[in-house]
C-alpha cells in the first residue's frame, strides 16, 4: 500500500534534503524548527493488463457511444496525440499513446474506416523527431502511416490547413487544424501527468493556431490563474473550457481517451531520488555520492545525454474514454489521488530544486528562460487553494542557470534572452512591446514549420507561465546559478543555500518559515 | 633627443612577430621599437615647423608595427629609421608660422600629402589625404622628405613618440588656447575620430533611398566608437547595431548613439532581428539571408571580416576600417552576395548628406567636443615606460581601457 504524501517538520536530527540542480543534485540542510519538507505520495499501484483496460474504456466510454459504433466505413477519422512534452521523463516503451492508437486503429480497421490521419498535437511546440515519433507511437504505426503522409505534425502556421470553428460567448476565436475540424470523429490519445493537462486543453491548444492560443496564453490570463493545477481557479482553463463548449456545439465529434500515470519516474540507479532521505540505505547513499561526484566531472552535454536517455518505469493508474469533460473529471480524480498532499498554511520562503527537464526541453537544454518557467511556472503552481509561500515571500531555487541554448530547438529563446530580457522582465510590457515581432518573425516561422524549433512566440509563453509566481513572490533567488544569467531573469544569485537564506532575510526577516517542495516526484500541495 | 624609434632590422621584426601574439610586452622588449638617443631631424625646408609633443596616442597600426605584424605592402611607403606617433597633439615651438604663434596648441593631420611634398594639389582646397594617385608618398620630395604615408612612418620628419618633430603647415590644425576648455586628452582623439567618421561617411552612399537602413559595426575600440559617433551625427536616419567584446565598450557605444549594442558574438542575431531575415544553418553562426545594408569592420581580423560577409546583405557594402594586414578569408560570401568591400583609410574632404563639403578633421573636432571624447583616454605613460604602454594598449579592451597615449608634457 503506497504511503500518502507527508509534511516533515525539520528538526536537528533531520538529514540534509535532496535538491535538484539541473543535471545534478545536492543535499541541503534546512534550518531546524521552522522548515518543513513536503514529500509527495508514493507511486500508486498501476493497472495490470493495460491493453485490456484501454479496450474496455473504448468499448464502455463515459457519456458517449462505444467507439465501434462511432466508426463508419466512409468517415474521416483523425487521431491526435500528445507530443514529446509528455511524459517527463519519457516513459518506457510501449507508450500509452501507442497502446491507445493501436487499439483505435484495430477497431477502425474492423469497421472498414480507411480515411485515417494521425496528428501530433504539438501546438506551438517543436516538431517531434522521427525517433521520438517511433518512441511514442511504435514502429508499426510510424511505418504504416508516416511514409504515406497520414502521420504528421500539426502546423499552427499553415493557413491552408486551419479552420475557424467560431467564437465563444466572450469573443474568443477557436481556430484549429482543418483536418480535425472537418473530421467525422476526432480521437484524442492523452497521457496525463499533471492536473493542468488533458480535458479540452488537449485539443484546443494542441491543434490550435497562434491567434487562438494567444487568447489565453497571455499575461492577463496567467496572472489570474490560481493555479495551473486547479482548473476551477484558472483563467487559462476557463477560457479553454469556453472553447471546449464551442467545440462540443460546433466542432467535430471528439472522443477523448485519457490515461493517468503514477510518479515512478526513475529507474535504477536513480531510484534514490524519489526516496525520503532518512530512509536512504547505505546503497542509496553510495549511489548518491557516486552519481553526484561522477556527474560533477562530466561536461553538460554528456550529463544531458545521460538524463534524457532515462526511460521512466511509470505505471498507468487509470484509463477513461468518451466525452471530454466527463473523462477529464475522472482523470483529475486519479491525478489528485496521486499528487495531493494536505498542507497547513503558507510559509515565508519556498525552496525547490529545478531538474534537468521541463515540458519544453525534451532531448534539449534547460535554458535560463525554462528555469524561470519551471520554477515560477510549474513548481510554484503545484498547489490548490493558496501558494505554499505567502504573498511577498521569497522563492529559492537551485539550478546552474547556464547561458546555454539549443540553437535548433530554441532559436527565438536566444533572441528573447538577449533582446527582450535586456529590456524588460515584465510580462505585460514584453507582451505589448515585443510579442508580435517574435510571433510574426519569418525565420522563426520557417524553423517552426520545417525544422525542430519552438514557435517564435514560445519563450513569451514560457515566461508568462511564471507570471503568477513572479507577481506573487517578493524576491526570487537562484542558488548556484550563473550570476549574469540569473540577474538577467530579474532574480538574485546566491552561492549557497545559507547565502540565499541570508539574502532572503532582507525580505522576510531573520527567522522565516520555510517550505521545501520535494522534487522528485510530483505533488500538488492542498494548502489550507 | 631621447625618443622611441623603429629601425629596419629583420631579426628584431621576426622576434617581435614570434612573441607578439603571446606577449605584447615581450614584443615591445625584443622588437624593433627602441628608446634611444637620436639625432635631431633636420628641417625639411620652407613651410615646416617644429612641434613639441604633448600627447601622442598609440594606434592599432602602431601596435602592428611593434609586434612585427605590419604588412609588407607598406615597405615602399615608409622610410627607416622612423619615430612612430601620428595621433598627436602638440604645440608650435618657434615663432616662424605666419598665422600661429609659438606655443599655439595644434593637432596634427599626419598624412604627408601633396602640399607637404611640394606636389600639385589634386584639386583646389584638397586636404592632405585627398587624391587618387599615391606616387607623391612613395618618392623623396624635392625638399628631401623621404617616402612615407604619414608622419610617424617617415625618417625625415620625426614623429609623435619623441619630444618634438617637424610638421608641415598643411598638417597643422590650431586648437583653442584654453587647454581646460579643450583638453589635450580630447585633442589626441581627433585623428582617430577623423578615421572613424570617414568610415561612417563611406557607409552613407549605399543607404541613400533605403527605408530603415541598418549599419552594423564590428568592434568598439576607439575606431569603432568613432564610427558610431560619425554615423549618428552625419548619416541621418540610420539604425546602428554594434557588436563589442567588452562591457565598457558596449556602454560607450550606447552613449555615442548606437541603437542596439550586443556582445560581439551576438551581432549576427542582433542584425537578423533588426532586418527580419533568416539565419541559415542550424542557428549557429550561419550566414544571414539578408543583413545589414552596410557593415563597418573596425577590427580587421580574419574572424571580423568573415562575420562582416555573413551579416551584410547581398549587394551591401563592407567598410574595412580596422587595418587588416594578412588574413585568411573565404571570399565565397563576398562573391555570392556581390558585396562591395570598401577600404577606409584616413580622411580628407567629405560631402555630407545636405551636399555641403568639409574636411573630416573639422567634423572630428566638432565630434570629440560634443562627446567629451577625453573620457576615452584611459591612461598615459612617459616614453620611458613604453613597454608598459604598449602592453596596455594591446590589451586595452580586456583591461577596461580604450585609448592609451604617451604624455610628454613634462618635457616642456
Amino acid at each position: 500500500m503506497p504511503r500518502p504524501g507527508f509534511v516533515l517538520d525539520v528538526d536537528r536530527s533531520t538529514p540534509p534534503t535532496l535538491f535538484w540542480r539541473g543535471e545534478g543534485f545536492s543535499l541541503e540542510r534546512l534550518p531546524a524548527d521552522r522548515s518543513r519538507i513536503i514529500y509527495p505520495p508514493e507511486p500508486l499501484a498501476g493497472l495490470d493488463n493495460l491493453d485490456g483496460h484501454i479496450r474496455d474504456a473504448l468499448l464502455n466510454p463515459l457519456d458517449m457511444d462505444p467507439l465501434p459504433e462511432l466508426l463508419k466505413p466512409d468517415m474521416k477519422l483523425t487521431i491526435c496525440f500528445d507530443d514529446a512534452s509528455l511524459s517527463l521523463p519519457k516513459m518506457q516503451r510501449p507508450d500509452n499513446r501507442q497502446r491507445i492508437i493501436e487499439a483505435v486503429l484495430d477497431m477502425a480497421a474492423e469497421a472498414g474506416v480507411d480515411d485515417v490521419h494521425i496528428i501530433a498535437a504539438l501546438g506551438l511546440h517543436r516538431r517531434m523527431h522521427e525517433y521520438e515519433l517511433r518512441h511514442v507511437l511504435g514502429d508499426r504505426i510510424v511505418d504504416a502511416f508516416l511514409p504515406k503522409g497520414y502521420l504528421y505534425q500539426h502546423d499552427a502556421e499553415d493557413p491552408d490547413n486551419l479552420a475557424v470553428i467560431g467564437h465563444t460567448d466572450e469573443g474568443e476565436i477557436l481556430e484549429i487544424n482543418k483536418r480535425a475540424a472537418e473530421s467525422d470523429l476526432v480521437v484524442y490519445a492523452n497521457v496525463n501527468q499533471v492536473a493542468m493537462d488533458g480535458g479540452w486543453k488537449s485539443l484546443t491548444t494542441g491543434l490550435a493556431s497562434y491567434r487562438c492560443l494567444s487568447v489565453h496564453h497571455n499575461p492577463a490570463s496567467l496572472q489570474n490563474t490560481r493555479s495551473l493545477m486547479d482548473r476551477h481557479h484558472s483563467a487559462l482553463h476557463k477560457s479553454i473550457w469556453r472553447m471546449g463548449k464551442l467545440l462540443r456545439d460546433s466542432g467535430p465529434k471528439v472522443f477523448q481517451v485519457e490515461t493517468t500515470i503514477n510518479t515512478e519516474a526513475f529507474p535504477a540507479p536513480f531510484e534514490f531520488l524519489a526516496k525520503r532521505e532518512w530512509e536512504w540505505t547505505a546503497k542509496d547513499r553510495s549511489l548518491f555520492l557516486a552519481s553526484s561526484k561522477s556527474l560533477n566531472k562530466l561536461p553538460n552535454r554528456t550529463k544531458r545525454k545521460i538524463f534524457h536517455n532515462i526511460e521512466a518505469p511509470y505505471r498507468t493508474t487509470s484509463v477513461h474514454a468518451g466525452f471530454t469533460e466527463t473523462v477529464h473529471e475522472k482523470t483529475l480524480e486519479n491525478v489528485y489521488k496521486q499528487h495531493i498532499v494536505e498542507v497547513e498554511g503558507q510559509t515565508d520562503i519556498l525552496t525547490m530544486g529545478i531538474p534537468f527537464i521541463s515540458p519544453y526541453n525534451p532531448e534539449s537544454i534547460m535554458n535560463p528562460i525554462l528555469v524561470m518557467c519551471m520554477g515560477l511556472g510549474y513548481l510554484f503552481n503545484m498547489y490548490r487553494g493558496k501558494p505554499l509561500v505567502r504573498e511577498g515571500g521569497v522563492v529559492i531555487m537551485t539550478h546552474p542557470t547556464y547561458e546555454e541554448f539549443h540553437p535548433v530547438h530554441h532559436p527565438s529563446y536566444i533572441d528573447f534572452f538577449d533582446e527582450v530580457l535586456a529590456d524588460t522582465t515584465d510580462p505585460a510590457e514584453m507582451s505589448t512591446k515585443w510579442e508580435k515581432k517574435y510571433a510574426e518573425d519569418e525565420w522563426y516561422r520557417h524553423l517552426y514549420r520545417t525544422s525542430y524549433a519552438y514557435h517564435g512566440v514560445h519563450p513569451f509563453y514560457a515566461w508568462y507561465w511564471g507570471a503568477h509566481g513572479q507577481q506573487h513572490a517578493g524576491k526570487v533567488i537562484i542558488v548556484g546559478g550563473y550570476a549574469a544569467a540569473v540577474r538577467k531573469l530579474g532574480f538574485t544569485p546566491a552561492s549557497t543555500m545559507n547565502d540565499a537564506l541570508e539574502i532572503a532575510s532582507d525580505t522576510v526577516g531573520r527567522s522565516p518559515t520555510i517550505s521545501h517542495l520535494h522534487v522528485p516526484g510530483v505533488l500538488v500541495a492542498d494548502v489550507k | 633627443m631621447k625618443a622611441l624609434q623603429i629601425k629596419r632590422n629583420v631579426g628584431k621584426f621576426g622576434a617581435a612577430r614570434m612573441l607578439g601574439a603571446m606577449s605584447p610586452a615581450g614584443a615591445a622588449k625584443v622588437g624593433p621599437l627602441e628608446f634611444r638617443s637620436i639625432d635631431d631631424p633636420e628641417c625639411p625646408g620652407d613651410g615646416w615647423h617644429r612641434v613639441r609633443t604633448r600627447l601622442a596616442g598609440i594606434c592599432g597600426s602602431d601596435l602592428s608595427l611593434v609586434a612585427g605584424q605590419a604588412s609588407t605592402y607598406f615597405d615602399d611607403w615608409v622610410s627607416f629609421p622612423f619615430v612612430p606617433g601620428h595621433e598627436v597633439v602638440g604645440e608650435l615651438m618657434d615663432d616662424d608660422h605666419a598665422d600661429m604663434a609659438a606655443g599655439t596648441r595644434i593637432v596634427l593631420e599626419p598624412v604627408l600629402g601633396h602640399a607637404a611634398r611640394g606636389a600639385d594639389l589634386p584639386f583646389d582646397g584638397a586636404h592632405p589625404a585627398d587624391g587618387d594617385d599615391y606616387a607623391h608618398l612613395a618618392v623623396t620630395s624635392p625638399q628631401g622628405v623621404e617616402p612615407a604615408i604619414q608622419t610617424g612612418f617617415c625618417c625625415s620628419t620625426g614623429g609623435g613618440w619623441a619630444p618634438w618633430f617637424w610638421a608641415h603647415e598643411s598638417q597643422l590644425h590650431a586648437l583653442a588656447d584654453n587647454a581646460v576648455d579643450f583638453p589635450d586628452e580630447r585633442a589626441v582623439l581627433i585623428e582617430p575620430f577623423a578615421g572613424g567618421i570617414h568610415a561612417a561617411l563611406l557607409a552613407a552612399p549605399p543607404l541613400a533611398d533605403v527605408d530603415q537602413p541598418v549599419v552594423a559595426i564590428i568592434g568598439a575600440g576607439t575606431m569603432g566608437l568613432a564610427a558610431v559617433a560619425g554615423l549618428r551625427r552625419y548619416v541621418p536616419g540610420v539604425r546602428i547595431v554594434v557588436g563589442a567584446r567588452y562591457p565598457h565598450q558596449r556602454a560607450l557605444a550606447q552613449s555615442f548613439g548606437a541603437d542596439v549594442v550586443v556582445p560581439a558574438a551576438e551581432i549576427d542575431r542582433a542584425v537578423r532581428r533588426e532586418v527580419g531575415c533568416h539565419m541559415l544553418g542550424n542557428g549557429e553562426s550561419g550566414p544571414l539571408s539578408g543583413g545589414a545594408h552596410v557593415t563597418i569592420d573596425a577590427v580587421g581580423s580574419d574572424a571580423s571580416l568573415a562575420d562582416s560577409l555573413r551579416i551584410t546583405k547581398p549587394r551591401g557594402r563592407v567598410v574595412l576600417l580596422g587595418m587588416p594586414a594578412r588574413v585568411d578569408l573565404d571570399l565565397t560570401g563576398l562573391w555570392h552576395r556581390e558585396i562591395e568591400l570598401k577600404g577606409a583609410y584616413t580622411y580628407g574632404t567629405e560631402t555630407l548628406a545636405d551636399g555641403t563639403t568639409t574636411s573630416t578633421f573639422a567634423l572630428a573636432i566638432d565630434t570629440v567636443t560634443a562627446l567629451h571624447a577625453e573620457q576615452l583616454v584611459s591612461a598615459t605613460y612617459p616614453l620611458l615606460d613604453h613597454v608598459d604602454a604598449i602592453e596596455h594598449a594591446a590589451t586595452a579592451g580586456r583591461r577596461g581601457s580604450v585609448k592609451i597615449a604617451f604624455d610628454l608634457r613634462d618635457h616642456a
